[in-house]
């Protein structure tokens, strides 16, 4: 109680007062070229590939905006591209967990650092090398064509469809997970484990109550990124040469092969909002089930 | 059984003569002894956390494990509940059921943790009634044990509170009425008030005396702190090293201590010897505790030099140093004037043998 006055007095004099207009202006320096390269390098490419996707295409009678909501074929591409980035986001999710979760827990045995080496070797590969390991896995001359030939006689071809895409989509969207979601499991304290195990809480209740809920941050996290990553993924579809269409391919086409620039702008800024609606329903749902527990 | 009576205890007679009256306690219908026998632990590097070991908790007992940290206390708690798996050749019973293979989330033992571990998606009530909800106690009993066991610790207001929103005080709280709440057959504290600064660590632990005596609940507590483990404990294990040094009654431990050590860590004890120590006093070395000098004018008997004075409000502390360099402590009364510089004579105030009070 005596110490009150004491505290609050620097606070009130004109010193503090200076050192918090001064604490104020200190950001100031660093705000400026940060506020600069946004406007410059954000705000106003955004606003002119906004602007572009509201021109009317050659030969068109409508806005590019128009035609990409109207037009069945963009729709299609729209559906691939947010049904594959959804259950690739939703695959990675399940596998990652399982093996963040043995890894963060067993620290030490034979080999592990070599697993791990393996396991986020794929992170630094463009798509290009990705698709291609996909075609040497799964294409006509893959390893599980020459096996299914040999064994049924009958030949499995994945890497030129929907399956094809979908493991190429884990190949990198996995590393990138399961080192956010190990770093997670590892922040769980164990305490929280034992003291639910010792109320009565089988391994799979806890799972359930203390380990899911706590983890659930992390995993909307490496959701989201796995998502957005997976919404924007060219080079692998690139690659593989698929007839199946993806936004981001759909998008290159427009621009390089028919030289369409209002389409592509238009694409490009339904490709940001899709992602954005679904990334903000996934946070909103999750947001809800964390507080109905 | 009733947790929320509180009356239970003085109902019935207890045998052999209770340390205080007022608290006096039985076990309750449910309290189960526990009984370790040969218990060891090994870590897979080969160390010994705990040395075989042999040990009973009386029913309704609290026994206090103390001991300094790393001596196999916490291992051993942790065994009892099942959380470690004691070395081939242990057993663990609790009353007439051998526990030493039963799965913690199956041996219905009421842990406290060191940081109380309490869940933090969980509101107040949701922690309190997580083990009630395990064994699917429906809605409404739930309800009901949920807010008989807040009120037993005086926290009814704060239930639909978020666990970040609690004072250190109040999680400690939450933290036993939920290891309580699963009505369990033996209760563990893990440094149950380490966490927590010294004013509340006072009051916490008069309040959790009281709260023990009257669940008379089969309970160990693991502590570091001499004073919380004699005020909290019917009875105190002394540990070193993964040994057990002595068991006994808090007045045993402090005044017929086993070994050194068991009288080192309960308090302080001087040592004096030499001389003039046989000369006055006719034994070789002299032990004694530092209430235990009376301080007069020299010239009677053993004499030393005051080095230090420290005035602590309701005694004054002297350092003292004899003529050959040999240095003791001495407690007095607040109004002893002796300074620092000045000469005393030494003598011990008689003090009664230790009563052998064993609860139960």
């Amino acid at each position: 109680m005596m110490a009150a006055p004491h505290r609050a007095a620097p606070l009130t004099s004109r010193g503090g007062r200076r050192a918090a207009l001064a604490g104020r202006r200190a950001w100031l320096p660093i705000a400026i070229p940060a506020a600069t390269l946004f406007i410059a390098f954000w705000l106003l490419p955004m606003a002119k590939l906004a602007g572009l996707g509201a021109a009317t295409p050659q030969g068109m009678e409508s806005s590019a905006y128009w035609l990409v909501v109207t037009q069945p074929r963009y729709w299609h591409s729209l559906a691939n591209t947010v049904a594959l980035s959804l259950g690739a986001t939703l695959a990675t999710l399940a596998i990652a967990l399982p093996v963040s979760r043995f890894l963060a827990r067993h620290p030490h045995f034979p080999g592990r650092r070599a697993l791990m080496a393996l396991l986020l070797f794929p992170l630094a590969f463009p798509g290009v090398v990705v698709g291609f390991l996909v075609i040497l896995t799964t294409g006509r001359q893959g390893v599980l064509n020459t096996l299914s030939r040999a064994l049924t006689g009958e030949p499995t071809v994945l890497a030129y469809g929907m399956a094809g895409l979908f493991i190429g989509y884990l190949y990198f969207l996995l590393p990138r997970t399961i080192g956010v979601l190990m770093a997670a499991v590892e922040g769980i304290d164990k305490q929280w484990l034992e003291a639910a195990q010792t109320l009565g809480a089988r391994p799979w209740r806890r799972f359930i109550d203390i380990e899911l809920p706590a983890l659930s941050s992390a995993l909307t996290a490496a959701g989201a990124m796995c998502f957005a990553t997976a919404m924007g993924a060219f080079g692998t579809v690139f690659t593989l040469g698929t007839r199946i269409d993806v936004l981001p391919i759909t998008i290159y086409d427009e621009f390089t092969h028919y030289a369409n620039i209002p389409v592509a702008a238009a694409l490009s800024v339904v490709l940001g909002l899709a992602t954005w609606a679904v990334l903000y329903a996934a946070n909103a749902f999750a947001g809800r089930a964390a507080h109905g527990r | 059984m009733n947790i929320a009576t509180p009356a239970r205890s003085m109902a019935s007679g207890t045998t052999g003569a209770p340390r205080h009256p007022s608290t006096a306690k039985t076990p309750t219908a449910t309290a189960l002894a526990i009984r370790l026998t040969r218990c060891a632990k090994t870590w897979p590097d080969g160390t010994r956390a705990l040395e075989p070991l042999d040990l009973e908790v009386q029913a309704g007992e609290t026994l206090a494990l103390l001991g300094p940290s790393g001596c196999g206390k916490t291992t051993l708690l942790r065994m009892i509940c099942g959380l470690e798996q004691a070395d081939d050749g242990s057993r663990i019973d609790f009353g007439d059921t051998d526990v030493t293979r039963v799965a913690p989330e199956a041996r219905g033992v009421g842990v406290v943790f060191q940081g109380y571990a309490l869940f933090p998606n969980m509101s107040v009530a949701g922690n309190v009634g997580y083990g009630l909800k395990i064994r699917g106690v429906d809605a409404a009993t739930r309800r009901r044990r949920v807010s008989e066991m807040l009120a037993l610790v005086e926290l009814e207001a704060l239930a639909e509170r978020r666990i970040d929103q609690l004072s250190g005080g109040q999680r400690q709280r939450v933290a036993l009425a939920r290891a309580i709440a699963i009505e369990p057959r033996v209760l563990l504290l893990d440094e149950p008030l380490t966490a927590l600064d010294a004013r509340l660590r006072q009051q916490l632990r008069v309040d959790l005396a009281a709260l023990l005596r009257r669940l008379g609940i089969t309970c160990v507590i693991v502590t570091h702190d001499q004073e919380e483990a004699m005020m909290l404990g019917d009875r105190v294990a002394v540990m070193s090293a993964g040994r057990l040094e002595q068991l006994g009654t808090p007045e045993t431990l402090y005044r017929q201590p086993a070994s050194p050590f068991v009288a080192d860590f309960l308090g302080t004890l001087c040592r004096l010897q030499g001389e003039a120590v046989r000369h006055h006093h006719g034994v070789d070395t002299l032990t004694f505790r530092p209430h235990e000098v009376r301080l007069d004018a020299p010239g009677s008997g053993l004499e030393a030099r005051i080095e230090a004075r420290f005035f602590l409000g309701s005694h004054v502390r002297f350092e003292l140093r004899l003529d050959d360099g040999q240095r003791c402590t001495a407690l007095a009364t607040a109004s002893a004037g002796w300074q620092p510089g000045e000469r005393v004579g030494i003598s011990l105030i008689p003090t009664p043998p230790a009563q052998e009070t064993l609860p139960c």
